[in-house]
C-alpha cells in the first residue's frame, strides 16, 4: 500500500495503483474523456491532469502511478488553467451541435464544459469537419464530434477482440474510422455507443428519438442470451425506446451484447394482443372466457397421460412454475423444457450448470470448448474468457467446426468425437495441457448434446473434466452453456418428465393429445402430429402460433416481473417497463386463471406466495442475484449406455441476429442478419 | 582558438576520403575496441560520465547516466540499443553526414554502447529519406560483419553484438524517442506514456536505450583518448567536440565539429563565412534546430553555444541547427512556416496539440499578413502556454517555442505588421 495526499487528504492504495484512483478514493472526482476502467490507459486526452509535488508538469493521473508519500493537488491554478486550456483545444473543433446531438444530456463534453468550458470561444478560424463513416446498421457516427479518446479504438481491439477501429493520419487530420469502409463485425459493438463519451457513436435505431430525461428508466435482465446481462430498459409512455447495461461485476461488468440491446423493436411487431381460436381451419379472435373454455373442455375430455406441456427459452420461472404446478394438477408427468432435445440430466444441478462461474473463468489457466461458439452464444462470457486470455497463460482448445473466430487464439482439437475421444485416450497433446494445468475448464454447447447421442457426449465431457482433474473440491470446471434466458430457470424448477411422463420426442411422436407450449418456439412444428390439440403461450406470432388451436398472448421479458436464471444458474430480478399490448397478460396469471376456472386452483394468488413456492422448489431462487461457490463434491456423472456417433459438432446458433422470436421480429436484427447474416446465394441464371 | 584537426572525432565528414572499412581504419577507428571493451562495462559508463558527453539529440541528457538506468542483471528479457538516426528536425544535417561519410564511428559507437548497456542487438532507426545513406550504412555493416567486427565475438571482444537498419516512412514525431520505439515495433508511430521509461519497457517490451547517432559516434574517440580530453573543450557541463549545422544567410553554408561553448559569432564568421552582408545585417539566428526559441542579432553577438548558455537566454542548443536569418528576412512568415510544420507532424495523440498546431499555425498565418487584432498576439501566445507542458511528448512544447520565442523578440514587428494591415484596408472615410 501507498500513502498518498490529494488536497490534503491522506489515503492508502495500492501500490501499482494510478493517482486517478488515489484521487477518487480521496473523495476527489478527475475530469476524463479518455480513461475508462475496463481499458488500457491512453493518456491522451489530457483533461486529468493534475499537480504533483516535485514534477516540473502537471501530470496525466490516469497513467500515473503513485507513489509512497506522494503529495498530489488537484485543484490549483495551474490545475484549473491546464483542464481549461484542455476544454478550449477540445471545443475549437467540436461542431457544438449539441441540440440535435443524440448524446444530448448524457453526454462527458456537455457536462465537463459546465466545470471547464468558457462562456465564449476564442477560436475565429475555420473548424474542421469530418465525413461520416458507415460502420454497420447498428452505430451511427458523427465523426466531427469525435475528439479523438481512443476509447473505441481500444475496446475494439481489447475487450471485443476485433481489432477493427483505429485512427488515420495524424495530427489535426487523425480520424477514426475502420480505414477501409466495413461494418463492424462484434457483437458487442453496441457498447462502443457507451463509451464513447461524445456523440460521434450514437445508436442508429435510437437516433432522434428522445432525449435521456425523458425516458423512465427500469432495471431488467437481457434473457436474449444465457448470460443474464444486467440491463436497464429506458420506456416512454408505453415503448422500449433502449436498452443498455448496467453493472454487474459478476456476470457483465458493463456490457452487453448487441442482440440483446438493439432487437427490443421486435417487441412491438407480430405481437399476440389477443386470443386467438382456431375454428374450421381458420384463426378467429376470441376473448379470454371463450380461449379458457375451449381449453377446458379439451383438457377435460383427454386422460391425464395424453397431456404434455412444453416450456421455452424464453419462459420466465414464474410461469413455467405455474405450467407446471397446472400440469400436476392434471397429473400430468409429461413435462420438457429441452425444447433443443439436449440431452441434459436434470438430476443434479452441476450436470446443467455453468459451474465454474463467469467470474471465475478470470480464475481458469485452461479451456476447452465443445461444440460451442460462445461469442455467438454469449457474446458478453466471450469477452470473459477474452479478458482471461489477454492475461496469457491461458490455452484453449476447440473441439468443433474448424474456422471459427472466437477473438483469441485456440488450438482446435478436432470436430467431433474423435477428438473428444482422443483427448479421453490422451493420446492427443492436449490433453497433457489440461491435466498440467490447476484450474482447468469446459465449456460443452447445448448444441453439442443436442442430438442423438446426446447423453454419450454429456457423458463423455464429464469423463473428461474428471479425468483431467477439473472437478475438485474447491474447483469445478464442468460448464454447459446454455443460449437464453429461460432454459436454467425451467431446469432448476424441475420442468422435465416426471415419473412415465413422456420427454419431448414422445410427445411430438404422438404421445399426446393436448400440448401446452409456454413460449416455445425451438423446434420444427412440423414435428407436431396433426390430431394434436396445441395451445400456444407466448408474446409472439411466429411459426410456432400459426399451427396452435389456441393462442394466449403471453408478456414479454420487458412486461413482466418475472426471475430469470443465467446459464450459472444465477436467479436474478427483471422488473416491468411497460404494460402487455392489448389484452396479452403475464404469464403466470394467465395460467393462475385458467387453473381457478377448471377448479383446479394453483396454491397462490399473487407474486410473493409464486415466489416463496419457488424457493421451496429449488434453493436458487432463494438466493437472488447469488450463485453458491461450488466445488465439485461427487465425481460420478451422468450415466448412459450410448455411444458417440462419428458426426461432427454442429453449432446450434449460425444466425446471430435471428435467434429467437423477439429478434426474428425485428427490423434492426432484421438489416444486421442483411449485413452480417449467411448470404443468401444468388440464383443461377 | 579554434579546434585543430588532430582533436576532430569526425575525420571524414566531408566526404574527401572513403567511408569503407580500410579508409575507417586508417582514420583510427576501430583500433583497440576489444582493448575497451576488456575495460568493462562499469569503467566504460563511467568514463563516459567523466567525460561529460550529454545526448546530441536535442534534449541533453547526460548520456552516461542513461546508460547507467539500464539493468545490470537481466530479469530473462534482452536489453536492446536503440539509435535514433530519424534525423527530421528542420535544420539539422549533422547525423547525414556522420552516417555518409563516416559510417564507422557509429557502428563501433553501437557495439561499445551495446556492450555498456548489456545489449546483444542493436536498432539503427534511419529516417526514410535517408535512403542513401541507409545503403552505406547497410555496406558498412555488412563490411563490419564480414571483418568480424560485428556478430559473434564482435571484433575479438567476446561480446555478441547484432546490429540492424531500419527505414522510417518520414514522419518527424517518430525521432521522439517512444514513437521511435512503436514505429520500430511496427506500429503507429505515437509516443509512449511515461513511466515506464525506455531502460524499464521499451522495445518489445524489453530495456532499451535510444540515443542519437551523434551521442553514440562519439563514444570510441573519447574512450581511446579518454574522458579528460573530451573534457577538456567547452565549459564545466557543456564539454565536447559538437557538430553544428550552419545555414541560411551565410555565405558558407556547412556542417563543422568545433568545441561546444563556442562563441556563435564566431562561429558563423570563422566557419560558415560570416553573415551575408556581414554581422551587422544579421537579423536574429534559431541556434538549434527549429524547435529552439530564436534570438535576436543583441543576444547573438555574445552568446556561446552550449546549452546552459543558450537555456539562459531562453532558448536551447537543441540539435546545434544554426539557422541564420538577415534583415531581409521576414521573421513572423519564417516562424509561421515552422508552425505549419509542426501542424503537420503532430502525431494527433494529445489534445493540446492535436488542436492547437492548427490553431497557432492558423493564427500565425493571419499575422504573417498582419489580418488580426493587436490583442490576438496575447491570445496566441495564451493559446503557447495553454499547449507547453501539458502533452505526453516533447513535440507541442518545441512547437510552441519558435512562436513564443517570436513574440517574446519581434512583437513590436507583429504589432506594425497588425497596424499596417489596417491602414491599407481600412474603409475609406465618407466625405462630409
Amino acid at each position: 500500500m501507498a500513502k498518498v495526499t490529494v488536497d490534503g487528504i491522506e489515503v492508502e492504495v495500492p501500490n501499482g495503483s494510478s493517482v486517478l484512483q488515489a484521487c477518487e478514493a480521496a473523495g476527489k472526482e478527475i475530469p476524463r474523456f479518455c480513461y475508462h476502467e475496463r481499458l488500457s490507459v491512453a493518456g491522451n486526452c489530457r483533461m486529468c491532469l493534475v499537480e504533483v509535488e516535485k514534477a516540473p508538469k502537471p501530470v496525466a493521473s490516469c497513467a500515473y502511478p503513485v507513489m509512497d508519500g506522494m503529495k498530489v493537488f488537484t485543484d490549483t491554478p495551474v490545475v484549473r488553467n491546464a483542464r481549461r486550456g484542455v476544454m478550449e483545444f477540445l471545443l475549437i473543433n467540436h461542431p457544438l451541435d449539441c441540440p440535435i446531438c443524440d448524446q444530448g444530456g448524457e453526454c462527458d463534453l456537455q457536462d465537463q464544459a459546465y466545470a471547464y468550458g468558457h462562456d465564449k470561444s476564442r477560436y475565429g478560424e475555420a473548424k474542421r469537419a469530418v465525413k461520416d463513416k458507415n460502420i454497420g446498421p447498428l452505430i451511427k457516427t458523427v465523426m466531427t464530434r469525435c475528439i479523438q479518446c481512443t476509447r473505441c479504438v481500444r475496446f475494439a481491439a481489447e475487450v471485443a477482440g476485433t481489432p477493427e477501429l483505429g485512427g488515420t493520419n495524424r495530427g489535426e487530420n487523425m480520424e477514426i474510422g475502420t480505414y477501409v469502409e466495413k461494418a463492424l463485425t462484434s457483437e458487442l459493438s453496441g457498447n462502443l455507443i457507451d463509451i464513447c463519451p461524445v456523440g460521434a457513436l450514437t445508436s442508429r435505431p435510437y437516433a432522434f428519438v428522445s432525449r435521456p430525461w425523458e425516458l423512465r428508466k427500469t432495471d431488467g435482465i437481457d434473457v436474449l442470451d444465457a448470460v443474464g446481462a444486467n440491463i436497464r430498459i429506458d420506456t416512454r409512455g408505453p415503448e422500449v425506446l433502449r436498452i443498455l447495461p448496467r453493472i454487474n461485476e459478476a456476470v457483465n461488468e458493463e456490457w452487453m451484447a448487441d442482440r440483446g440491446r438493439f432487437s427490443f423493436d421486435g417487441l412491438k411487431r407480430r405481437r399476440l394482443d389477443r386470443p386467438w381460436l382456431r375454428k374450421e381451419g381458420r384463426m378467429v379472435a376470441a376473448s379470454w372466457a371463450e380461449a379458457f373454455g375451449v381449453i377446458a373442455e379439451k383438457l377435460s375430455k383427454t386422460s391425464a397421460d395424453r397431456i404434455g406441456a412444453v416450456a421455452g427459452s424464453l419462459a420466465d420461472a414464474e410461469s413455467v412454475l405455474a405450467l407446471k404446478d397446472l400440469m400436476a394438477a392434471y397429473g400430468s408427468a409429461n413435462l420438457d423444457c429441452r425444447e433443443d432435445g439436449a440431452a441434459i440430466d436434470g438430476s443434479r444441478a452441476d450436470f446443467y450448470r455453468f459451474n465454474t462461474t463467469i467470474a471465475g473463468i478470470e480464475e481458469a489457466d485452461a479451456l476447452l470448448i465443445i461444440g460451442a461458439d460462445p461469442r455467438k452464444e454469449a457474446p458478453v462470457l466471450n469477452a470473459r474468457i477474452r479478458k482471461r486470455w489477454a492475461q496469457g497463460r491461458f490455452p484453449v482448445g476447440v473441439i468443433g467446426p474448424a474456422g471459427i473466430d472466437l477473438t483469441y487464439s485456440a488450438l482446435h482439437v478436432g470436430e467431433g468425437q474423435a477428438a473428444l475421444s482422443a483427448l479421453l485416450e490422451g493420446s492427443h497433446p492436449f490433453a497433457a495441457t489440461l491435466k498440467a494445468a490447476q484450474k482447468p475448464m469446459l465449456i460443452l454447447g447445448r448444441g453439442a448434446i443436442a442430438r442423438a447421442d446426446g447423453a454419450a457426449v454429456l457423458a463423455a465431457a464429464w469423463r473428461l473434466a474428471a479425468e483431467t482433474g477439473m472437478l475438485k473440491p474447491d474447483w469445478h470446471g464442468f460448464n454447459l452453456l446454455h443460449h437464453f434466458g429461460g432454459q436454467l430457470g425451467a431446469l432448476e424448477l424441475g420442468f422435465l418428465p416426471g415419473q412415465g411422463g413422456k420427454d419431448l420426442a414422445a410427445m411430438l411422436g404422438g404421445g399426446v393429445d393436448a400440448l401446452w407450449l409456454l413460449n416455445a418456439d425451438g423446434f420444427d412444428p412440423a414435428r407436431i402430429p396433426a390430431s394434436t390439440f396445441v395451445i400456444y403461450q407466448g408474446h409472439h406470432g411466429d411459426a410456432m402460433a400459426a399451427r396452435a388451436d389456441v393462442l394466449l398472448p403471453g408478456a414479454a421479458y420487458t412486461e413482466k416481473d418475472a426471475t430469470w436464471v443465467n446459464t450459472e444458474g444465477r436467479a436474478q430480478r427483471s422488473y416491468r417497463a411497460i404494460h402487455p399490448p392489448g389484452e396479452a397478460r403475464e404469464d403466470w396469471r394467465i395460467i393462475r386463471a385458467f387453473s381457478e376456472g377448471v377448479g383446479k386452483t394453483l396454491a397462490y394468488n399473487d407474486l410473493d406466495a409464486l415466489r416463496a413456492r419457488m424457493a421451496s422448489v429449488s434453493p436458487v431462487f432463494a438466493r437472488i442475484g447469488e450463485v453458491a461457490a461450488s466445488g465439485c463434491a461427487d465425481m460420478a456423472g451422468p450415466q448412459t449406455a450410448m455411444a458417440m456417433d462419428a458426426a461432427p459438432f454442429r453449432l446450434p446458433i449460425t444466425d446471430y441476429h435471428r435467434a429467437d422470436v423477439i429478434s426474428r421480429a425485428s427490423d434492426v436484427m432484421a438489416e444486421c442478419a442483411a449485413v452480417y447474416g449467411p448470404q443468401q446465394a444468388l440464383a443461377a441464371e | 582558438m579554434a579546434l585543430s584537426d588532430k582533436d576532430r572525432i569526425f575525420q571524414n565528414l566531408y566526404g574527401r576520403q572513403p567511408w569503407n572499412l580500410a579508409a575507417a581504419r586508417m582514420r583510427g577507428n576501430w583500433d583497440g575496441t576489444a582493448a575497451i571493451i576488456a575495460r568493462g562495462r562499469d569503467t566504460v559508463i563511467e568514463e563516459v560520465k567523466n567525460s561529460g558527453l550529454r545526448g546530441r539529440g536535442g534534449a541533453g541528457f547526460p548520456t552516461g547516466m542513461k546508460w547507467s538506468f539500464m539493468p545490470k542483471q537481466s530479469d530473462g528479457r534482452p536489453s536492446y540499443l536503440v539509435v535514433n538516426a530519424d534525423e527530421s528536425e528542420p535544420g539539422t544535417c549533422k547525423d547525414r553526414d556522420i552516417i555518409r561519410h563516416d559510417p564507422h564511428t557509429l557502428i563501433e559507437g553501437c557495439l561499445i554502447a551495446g556492450f555498456a548497456m548489456g545489449a546483444h542487438a542493436g536498432y539503427i532507426y534511419i529516417r526514410g529519406e535517408y535512403y542513401n545513406e541507409s545503403v552505406v550504412l547497410e555496406a558498412a555493416i555488412q563490411e563490419a560483419y564480414d571483418a568480424g567486427l560485428l556478430g559473434r565475438n564482435a571484433a575479438g571482444s567476446g561480446w555478441d553484438f547484432d546490429l540492424y537498419v531500419h527505414r522510417g516512412a518520414g514522419a518527424y514525431i517518430c525521432g521522439e524517442e517512444t514513437a521511435l520505439i512503436e514505429s520500430l515495433e511496427g506500429k503507429k508511430g505515437m509516443p509512449r506514456l511515461k513511466p515506464p521509461f525506455p531502460a524499464a519497457v521499451g522495445l518489445y517490451g524489453c530495456p532499451t536505450t535510444v540515443n542519437n547517432v551523434e551521442t553514440i559516434a562519439v563514444v570510441p574517440e573519447i574512450l581511446r583518448r579518454g574522458p579528460e580530453w573530451f573534457a577538456s573543450f567547452g565549459r564545466p557541463k557543456n564539454s565536447g567536440t559538437k557538430i553544428f549545422c550552419i545555414q541560411g544567410h551565410v555565405n558558407n553554408p556547412c556542417n563543422v565539429e568545433a568545441e561546444m561553448s563556442i562563441p556563435m559569432r564566431e562561429l558563423i564568421e570563422r566557419y560558415a563565412g560570416g553573415v551575408r552582408g556581414g554581422w551587422d545585417n544579421l537579423l536574429c539566428v534559431i541556434p538549434g534546430g527549429s524547435s529552439t526559441p530564436l534570438l535576436p542579432k543583441h543576444i547573438c553577438d555574445d552568446v556561446l553555444m552550449d546549452f546552459d548558455a543558450l537555456r539562459e537566454h531562453r532558448s536551447g542548443l537543441g540539435t546545434a541547427g544554426v539557422i541564420v536569418m538577415d534583415k531581409s528576412t521576414d521573421v513572423i512568415k519564417a516562424i509561421a512556416r515552422l508552425a505549419a510544420f509542426y501542424k503537420h507532424e503532430s502525431c494527433g495523440q494529445c489534445t493540446p496539440c492535436r488542436e492547437g498546431m492548427g490553431w497557432q499555425k492558423r493564427m500565425m498565418d493571419r499575422m504573417v499578413e498582419g489580418n488580426a487584432e493587436i490583442e490576438e498576439i496575447d491570445v496566441l501566445e495564451n493559446v503557447t502556454r495553454r499547449i507547453e507542458g501539458h502533452t505526453i511528448c516533447a513535440l507541442a512544447d518545441g512547437g510552441v517555442w519558435p512562436v513564443q520565442g517570436l513574440i517574446r523578440h519581434f512583437r513590436p514587428l507583429m504589432e506594425e505588421r497588425i497596424r499596417e494591415y489596417k491602414r491599407r484596408h481600412a474603409l475609406p472615410q465618407a466625405a462630409e
